[in-house]
């Protein structure tokens, strides 16, 4: 690839029809053989990120880009580039294995003898041999995304999308999911994959870039996305919710407490050390009377890199609106 | 070329899911045998009426019921589409370097060709109850080409509905709505000299009537209806066929 970015996106809008806004100028840059993750929770843009680079949906402003190629002006030349796995599989399951990556290739237009040792060549990788001449109805949901992904792979593209990967599999085939997914990164294939799961993109993604309402709150790789929160993370799940206020109020006014978010009951301390931290902090709660119900404390996970870009808890199936977020937020 | 790869490339595939429903594949041919068999025995007396203009019924019969599976058979097409769109088989596709038109015309060409097999079969059976093509190896070839074009035309529009509505509710509800009135507002069954005057002219506009026409014209091998009928019948197909492109266009601009 003579671009020097596999993907370039530079804020990139996409405004729906009825004008429900799905990206609001969104920018990241992919290397070549990379493995990038957009991460979010559903909703965030991600899918509306990946179908605009897979020129099945247009641009509604900025610019994308795939080894260079401008997708909005020059789709036909970016499809031969790309593989693209969907969310929504795209498996045919009237048709068996083979014949689906076959129909690929030869949409890929791959000469036919070629096109049959490629098959070959994936029904082995993806140990889908056995059962490659059964219609694909008969598949596991594993076997099936296992050979949704061997389908974006036929015509050996540069760039390979994956949507959700590994959503609604059962945790033994995420686990083998993520091993091909490790697999194709050594192969030097640029890849980007979107998730919900805060730990498959920390444990699969060199990089990221967190999406939230259609923009990036967070982008690096996750080692220095989590040392930019500088210390550990005290949750204190309190008694009433009542006392969020108060409780708010002392944790703030505590010497080695750098930021404090609250959600419902719930408040988020930024501390230097958690363990030294810890006895002061709820010895000071109890003398303002505030009872505790709960409390932990951690090492920053990419959890804690959202709430504090975000203001809010991760959960996958979609922020709170905005403006709910807590003041002591730092982004 | 490419284009015609890709086309062969998507109809093989729709053809191996057909061949795949032996259910399918069983009530498709057995259907329109009933069809055959039924409305023959139901309506047979008809041909007796003063004024009908045939001797027998099964004779008229035999290519209004080729014209009619063409009707039904395509008219569902657009159902197929729906279930590539649900299943993300169709982004799947529009992700690959594939000719966006064989996309549409390979299911359109699936239609023509579904429907051209089970008149085939109508024929066939109809000859062996009495049935006689007065026009010969053409007239039957006629009889095909026209059911064909229907069924291209009902399944363009079909996939057009489809891929407007998106809903496979409303693509039942309009074929429904649409199949059985241009069907009885036809000589299909009823010779057109015994209709009421209103009928008769509203069949001068209906493309099924179109296509029941040319059909008996070629099966009669009284080719002087056949021009204008095959005509109008062919400018409705492409007319068809257009509204399913722009349809689809108007769908792939909007994901």
């Amino acid at each position: 690839m003579d671009a020097v970015h596999a993907i370039e996106v530079e804020e990139l809008r996409k405004v729906y029809a009825g004008g429900v806004v799905a990206l609001d100028g969104i920018s990241f840059a992919v290397a070549p053989g990379e493995v990038f993750a957009l991460l979010g929770p559903n909703g965030a843009g991600k899918s509306s990120t990946v179908r605009i680079l897979a020129t099945l949906s247009a641009l509604s402003g900025g610019a994308a880009r795939v080894a260079g190629i401008d997708v909005a002006a020059r789709p036909r030349e970016v499809r031969r580039l790309i593989g693209y796995v969907a969310q929504a599989s795209g498996v045919d399951l009237t048709a068996t294995g083979r014949e689906n990556l076959t129909l690929q290739g030869q949409l890929y237009r791959l000469p036919a003898a070629a096109l049959r040792s490629r098959v070959e060549e994936l029904l082995a990788l993806f140990e889908l041999g056995g059962a490659a001449d059964r219609a694909a109805i008969t598949y596991s949901g594993g076997m099936k995304r296992r050979l949704d992904v061997a389908m974006g792979l036929v015509h050996r593209p540069a760039v390979l999308f994956l949507d959700e990967p590994t959503t609604g599999l059962d945790p033994e085939s995420r686990a083998v999911m993520w091993e091909e997914v490790r697999g194709l990164a050594r192969l030097g294939l640029t890849l980007l994959l979107t998730t919900h799961y805060l730990e498959e993109a920390d444990q699969l993604a060199q990089r990221l870039a967190i999406l939230d309402g259609g923009r990036v709150v967070a982008a690096g790789t996750p080692d220095a996305l989590k040392a930019g929160l500088r210390g550990d993370r005290i949750s204190v799940e309190l008694a009433n919710r009542g006392d969020a206020a108060a409780a708010r109020e002392v944790l703030g006014g505590l010497d080695g407490v750098t930021a404090v978010l609250t959600e419902g009951a719930t408040l988020y301390a930024q501390v230097a050390h958690g363990a030294s931290a810890l006895p002061s902090l709820l010895a000071a709660l109890d003398r303002a009377g505030v009872a505790v119900a709960q409390v932990a404390h951690s090492r920053p996970s990419l959890e804690d890199v959202y709430l504090n870009a975000t203001g809010h808890a991760y959960r996958s199936e979609g922020g709170p609106a905005r403006g709910a977020r807590g003041e002591g937020g730092a982004r | 070329m490419e284009y015609a790869a890709d086309l062969w490339h998507l109809f093989a595939r729709l053809v191996r899911a057909s061949v795949r429903m032996p259910v399918f594949l069983i009530l498709s041919i057995v259907q329109p045998i009933i069809w055959v068999l039924l409305f023959g025995q139901l309506f047979g007396s008809v041909a007796s009426l003063p004024g009908f203009g045939a001797h027998s019924y099964v004779q008229f019969l035999a290519p209004g019921i080729a014209v009619m599976t063409a009707l039904f058979g395509g008219a569902y097409s657009g159902m197929g589409m729906l279930a590539d769109i649900d299943r993300g088989v169709l982004d799947r596709l529009l992700a690959t370097p594939v000719a966006r038109g064989a996309l549409l015309a390979a299911r359109i060409l699936h239609s023509a060709a579904q429907v051209s097999l089970q008149s085939a079969i109508i024929l066939i059976v109809s000859a062996a109850i009495g049935a006689r093509p007065h026009g010969g190896a053409a007239g039957i070839v006629l009889v095909l080409a026209v059911a064909a074009l229907l069924g291209a035309a009902f399944g363009a529009f079909s996939n057009a509905i489809a891929l407007i509505t998106r809903r496979q509710e409303l693509v039942i509800a309009t074929m429904n709505f649409i199949v059985l009135p241009s069907t009885f507002l036809s000589s299909m069954m009823m010779s057109a000299k015994l209709m009421p005057a209103w009928i008769r002219s509203a069949a001068l506009f209906n493309p099924v009537n179109w296509a029941v026409t040319a059909a008996r014209a070629g099966f009669e091998g009284d080719w002087q209806l056949l021009p204008r009928n095959l005509g109008l019948l062919a400018a409705f197909t492409l007319a068809a066929a257009a509204l399913a492109t722009a349809s689809f266009g108007r769908y792939r601009r909007a994901g």
